[in-house]
């Protein structure tokens, strides 16, 4: 190489600029992405730090104090999510994974379309929205009940779940399909027995991020299931406490004893929402690597 | 001949009668439940509009201008104004500061990062979407309000205090705080679309960049966001549409005014948290009004999900799906 040649690959004049603002762009873009992390490393840690010291056995296992008084703790609260939850996900995991099924194995791409269109369109609907349209449908001229939260939830379950379905359900190879077909297997055995066993890990993927995602959800349980009697309750057709709403309420209050019972609850809510994301992550990878995506 | 292993007819005569119920069973059952997806959606916006309708009568399209909302019965005086305000420009500083930190996370996870952080860097940043919002309200009444006002919005005040936008007292709870929750709610899922999109990218593109001698940056500039412009924009809006529906997270930092206030450090009110806030200890006229809230509200959530699925469509980017954040985040 000859110096003049030499001299054309130095980092200078207009070059020197270029890479100079490509190194600004590689720093900028780190420091965002830091960011990020940085602000999830802060809200996770405050809720650990302040809320560790108040989480003990005696704060899971003791039903909320009196109105007004602190001391007490979230077993009811435990209890009622729980039941909500659970009933939730009873109905919204068949009904989403049977809406996923209709559009993939049994639609025309003509009925297909509009039904994705609407899950989207259900996917965003404010779950306010979804409360106000549950309190028309079951409580007002009613009561509240855990059961209303539970229908609620599950309607912002179900796009979640049917929307993941369909994508794991068409990932699904269609010469296995083909193969059941050509053995004479009719459409719902070869359903029922290879498509959806094949898939499996993705639909537990989706049931489980639904699951956590509605954990969560505080804005549908104000307006259906928010005023709760004392003790632990168990029976859905009554309203029930829930973790989402103890935090609510406490964040709301002036005292900082509340804070401090808020702060351990949201450990609690946030263990189990990350928990079953890192589950759900596992499936996933799993499914993938056996259906060789 | 039909499954070989079923020689025996009566074991194939069960199996012939189980397909013929099981067959239809399963196409009527699925068919089923993606009608019901579809008879929610309505029953949604009639129940929506039902409730709302006393307040429909009583104020018409001038509840969308009224700014005003008083609940004493003597007065019984209800508008969206102070609300609509709240939601717009909450929302609003929400993606102007989220849009562009998503496209400069999106860039650093698909082109600058090394190898290696990539997935568990944009894990991380998922895990951001997954914390419950009542948690992030808790966090902003506890640890974010008393920053904003001991901190940023003095020091805002100081050198910008001549725009009305950032006079007046700092205070904890304020539309400024709402909209710093509501950036850190639509900064993780703006970042999973784009993400995804820029995946797509093809490479011999990138390639053929570099092979001009582009820096990594001018590739960047001039490859990967003009393709990826419709899924950016798709994402963008994806993301408004969830900072607008927003209720439990701003209710808790917002401070809930009824008046529209120049000052972003304000407190003040958005259409979701004023339904959360407000909604059980209402009746009446004043539930009604609250209705009317939620109507206007999931008239603008449908438009922003509509518009952000047809701009993605028409970018035909059909690998990547906007509207399930849940499932893109994978």
């Amino acid at each position: 190489v000859s110096a003049n040649q030499h001299a054309l690959l130095l980092d200078r004049g207009n070059l020197k600029r270029r890479n100079r603002f490509n190194r600004l762009v590689s720093v900028v873009s780190t420091v965002a992405a830091l960011l990020a992390v940085a602000v999830l490393v802060l809200v996770v840690g405050s809720v650990f730090l302040k809320g560790v010291g108040a989480l003990s056995w005696h704060f899971l296992s003791t039903p909320t104090a009196l109105f007004g008084e602190s001391g007490g703790g979230i077993s009811n609260a435990i209890v009622g999510s729980a039941i909500i939850v659970a009933i939730a996900a009873a109905m919204a995991i068949p009904i989403g994974i049977l809406v996923a099924i209709y559009t993939t194995e049994f639609a025309s791409p003509r009925t297909a379309h509009p039904i994705r269109f609407v899950l989207d369109i259900l996917n965003g609907v404010p779950t306010i929205i979804t409360g106000i349209f549950v309190f028309g449908l079951m409580v007002e001229g009613n009561k509240q009940s855990g059961f209303a939260a539970s229908v609620a939830l599950a309607i912002v379950m179900l796009p979640i779940v049917a929307r993941t379905a369909q994508e794991v359900l068409s990932l699904v190879p269609g010469t296995l399909k083909e193969a059941a077909h050509a053995l004479g297997i009719a459409p719902w055995r070869s359903t029922v027995r290879i498509t959806i066993p094949t898939a499996a890990g993705g639909l537990i993927t989706g049931s489980l991020l639904a699951v956590a995602r509605v954990a969560g959800e505080t804005a549908p349980i104000i307006l259906l299931c928010s005023i709760v009697g004392q003790g632990v309750l168990t029976n859905p057709g009554e309203a029930l406490a829930s973790i989402p709403y103890f935090i609510f309420t406490a964040s709301e209050s002036p005292k900082p004893e509340a804070h401090t019972e808020a702060w351990a609850a949201a450990l609690v809510l946030i263990a189990f929402v990350l928990v079953l994301n890192i589950v759900a992550r596992a499936f996933y990878a799993r499914s993938r690597k056996r259906m060789g995506a | 001949v039909e499954a070989g292993a079923l020689s025996n007819p009566v074991l194939r005569a069960r199996r012939n009668l189980t397909d013929r119920i099981g067959d239809p069973l399963l196409r009527g059952l699925s068919g089923l439940a993606a009608a019901l997806a579809v008879v929610v959606v309505a029953g949604i916006v009639y129940e929506v509009i039902h409730l709302a309708w006393p307040a429909i009568q009583q104020f018409g399209v001038g509840f969308v201008t009224t700014n005003d909302w008083n609940p004493n019965p003597l007065v019984q005086r209800f508008g969206a104004a102070p609300f609509l305000y709240g939601t717009v420009v909450t929302s609003l500083i929400a993606i102007l500061f989220a849009a562009p930190l998503s496209i400069a996370i999106s860039i650093y996870l698909t082109e600058m990062a090394p190898q290696r952080i990539r997935r568990p860097v944009a894990t991380l940043i998922d895990m951001l979407a997954a914390i419950p919002t009542v948690i992030l309200g808790l966090w902003g009444i506890l640890v974010l309000g008393p920053f904003m006002r001991d901190t940023i919005e003095p020091a805002l005040n100081s050198v910008l205090g001549f725009i009305p936008i950032f006079g007046g007292d700092p205070s904890a709870f304020g539309y400024l705080t709402a909209a710093v929750i509501l950036t850190i709610m639509a900064t993780p899922i703006i970042t999973s679309v784009t993400r995804e999109v820029f995946e797509t990218v093809p490479g011999d593109l990138k390639e053929a960049s570099y092979a001009l001698g582009a820096t990594r940056w001018e590739m960047v500039r001039q490859v990967v966001l003009p393709y990826s412009r419709p899924g950016i924009v798709g994402a963008t809006i994806l993301g408004l549409g969830r900072a607008i529906g927003e209720a439990i997270a701003v209710a808790q930092v917002i401070g809930g005014a009824y008046l529209i206030n120049a000052s972003l450090f304000h407190t003040g009110g958005t259409l979701a948290a004023q339904i959360a806030s407000q909604f059980q200890n209402s009746a009446g006229l004043q539930k009604a009004s609250l209705a009317y809230l939620g109507l206007i509200l999931l008239i603008f959530a449908v438009i922003v999900n509509v518009i952000a699925r047809v701009i993605v469509q028409r970018g035909k980017i059909k690998d990547v799906d906007v509207t399930e954040t849940e499932a893109a985040a994978l």
